[in-house]
């Protein structure tokens, strides 16, 4: 085996991108709240986008590695240290068998992952390594990590190519107030234009009753035409629901599939790491944008995070004449 | 062709939105578009999640746009008619009703509704439920069509933990737990049966736009069938909605 939990930290778990198909079952797609930081730490440790990831929260786990391995630690800063000497966030660092990962403090956001070079040996379940706790279904036996577990990994490496290139400027930056981009709706017509403008102008607080299910905000009421009820319908991550009493709540990994409350707009892509790295205090104004935006910006990320997998791990050189063409056939419409 | 509102919800799904009320119509056109959606091979679809009186279509962006696929579902629903729907078929699903471990609230909801406990049994095996959706935990289903006659209000104060597999009644609505969980419901039975089970190749039993029909067991036939579901070998009895029961 490959790790030893020494100390859980507040709250450790293991996920992946989450565990898509199964809503319509009622099973909640789970998975990290920042995926963006999981893909970087994935790219830098030399793992698909999407391999599971140990998702920490506030006060980081104490981990004793049993064997080799090259790991990287991305999203908020909550203070990494290797045998009490302080090491890089947002860098991939060699692990020897013996050494102790610790995190000394919370500095910045909330949440940090651990990305493991060739992965975490945990079964998938419903096709994801996720965990969803409330049903126990998934990751580390369902649940969130205890002292004593004992971890495996599938491919550890003692290295990589190109070790001290692995690595690039840290992309979590706290603010005094962070403009969050929104689509109005899907029950946006169920709120006055008064609501919507008090939504869109007002500076929302997060409380400290936030999870990995949601993010209860403070602030101005926002006003209804007719109550914050509907017939249950679904909810995308950073759906923002207001129910009756008018303040919003974020919808995050673990949220139900299905809810009977007022859905006023809704988080884009390009935004879900601020939402993810919310905590009790952080101050939120929202900020109204449009479709062709929120596509534009989303593909702008997966582009920036393709060039940075192919600065680290360049694809083999292939015959050029033939590669035009096939890329030519996939761009048809 | 149904009235259908597409609406956004975020960058990478949208809502497709059949009307406003709980209906087995609407309901029934609900799971006509997604067998339609599914067999329509439009690229990007990523899932589908179909409720009440809407469906979730979550999509890659970078494969259609928002603008694209609506036009492109506007042409499903077009077409909806068209598309072979296989008729509904109904899960049987056995209980064990009554009594102080399996149904403690029987009796409760036989004397709230002026009948004998076997008067209950009777009307509440007596109909195929429509499954609407669902949600709230995996394999909890959300189902229509109870008689009036066994409406009951839920506990004052739930009950910290309710095994999984309890059938219970809260309001008009009546179901079965999957999973233990606390709640309100007033437990009339338990079925040995497992409706969610990871260890199975299909963890969830029902599906939504399926039916229901619950059928009384007694003490034995309850204990082979949890043996064989804890095995993993029991198959619930399903049969195409329409054909005569034995």
């Amino acid at each position: 085996m490959s790790i030893t939990v020494l100390n859980p930290g507040l709250l450790t778990s293991v996920q992946d991108a989450g565990r898509i198909g199964y809503q319509q079952f009622g099973v909640s797609v789970s998975g990290v709240m920042d995926p963006r930081a999981m893909k970087v730490a994935n790219i830098l440790v030399g793992n698909e986008d999407n391999e599971a990831v140990l998702e920490c929260t506030m006060m980081g786990p104490q981990l004793r590695f049993d064997v080799d391995n090259i790991i990287a630690i991305t999203g908020g800063d909550l203070g990494p240290t290797l045998d009490g000497q302080p090491v890089a966030n947002y860098a991939a660092l060699a692990v020897r068998a013996g050494q102790t990962l610790r995190f000394a403090a919370l500095r910045s956001g909330c949440r940090a992952y651990i990305a493991f070079a060739g992965g975490l040996d945990i079964p998938p379940v419903m096709g994801s390594r996720s965990t969803y706790m409330k049903a126990k279904i998934g990751g580390f036996e369902g649940r969130k990590l205890q002292k004593g577990d004992v971890l495996g990994f599938r491919a550890p490496k003692a290295d990589l190519p190109n070790l001290d290139q692995r690595r690039t400027a840290p992309e979590f930056a706290p603010q005094q107030e962070y403009a969050v981009r929104v689509l109005m709706g899907p029950q946006d017509d169920l709120f006055t234009p008064a609501g919507i403008q008090t939504f869109l102008s007002e500076t929302y607080v997060v409380t400290n009753e936030f999870d990995r299910m949601g993010c209860r905000m403070e602030g101005a009421v926002i006003e209804h035409v007719n109550g914050g009820d509907i017939i249950s319908d679904g909810i995308a991550f950073g759906a923002i629901q207001v129910p009756t009493a008018g303040k919003p709540i974020i919808m995050l990994a673990d949220r139900q599939t299905t809810g009977g409350y007022t859905k006023i707009a809704n988080v884009i892509t390009a935004d879900f790491r601020i939402i993810g790295q919310l905590k009790g205090g952080d101050r939120v104004r929202f900020v109204k944008t449009d479709i062709e935006t929120a596509r534009a910006e989303l593909l702008a990320e997966r582009d920036a995070l393709r060039k940075l997998r192919e600065a680290l791990d360049p694809a083999p050189k292939s015959e050029p004449k033939k590669e035009r063409g096939f890329f030519k056939n996939l761009f048809k419409k | 062709m149904p009235n259908v509102r597409f609406l956004l919800t975020g960058d990478t799904s949208l809502s497709a939105e059949f009307g406003n009320e709980i209906s087995e119509e609407i309901n029934a056109q609900i799971r006509a578009f997604t067998i339609a959606l599914e067999k329509s091979g439009i690229a990007g679809i990523v899932e589908l999640v179909p409720t009440y009186r809407s469906c979730m279509i979550h999509y890659d962006p970078g494969v259609v746009t928002y603008a694209a696929l609506t036009k492109q579902l506007e042409g499903v629903l077009a077409r909806l008619d068209s598309v072979a729907i296989p008729p509904s078929d109904v899960l049987e699903v056995p209980v064990l009703y009554g009594g102080e471990e399996m149904g403690p609230d029987l009796a409760f909801v036989a004397e709230h509704a002026g009948l004998s406990e076997r008067e209950v049994i009777d009307i509440h095996t007596s109909t195929e439920y429509l499954i609407y959706m669902l949600g709230f935990t995996p394999g909890f289903t959300y189902l229509g069509g109870m008689s009036d006659k066994l409406e009951t209000p839920r506990l004052k104060q739930p009950r910290v933990k309710i095994p999984a597999g309890s059938v219970g009644i809260a309001g008009k609505q009546t179901g079965v737990y999957p999973i233990d969980s606390p709640g309100g419901w007033q437990l009339i039975g338990r079925t040995p049966v497992k409706m969610y089970d990871p260890k199975r190749e299909t963890p969830i039993l029902p599906k939504a736009g399926q039916y229901i029909k619950f059928r009384a067991i007694d003490r034995a036939e309850y204990d082979e069938i949890a043996a064989a579901a804890e095995a993993g070998s029991y198959v619930c009895r399903t049969y195409p909605r329409g054909e005569a029961t034995k």
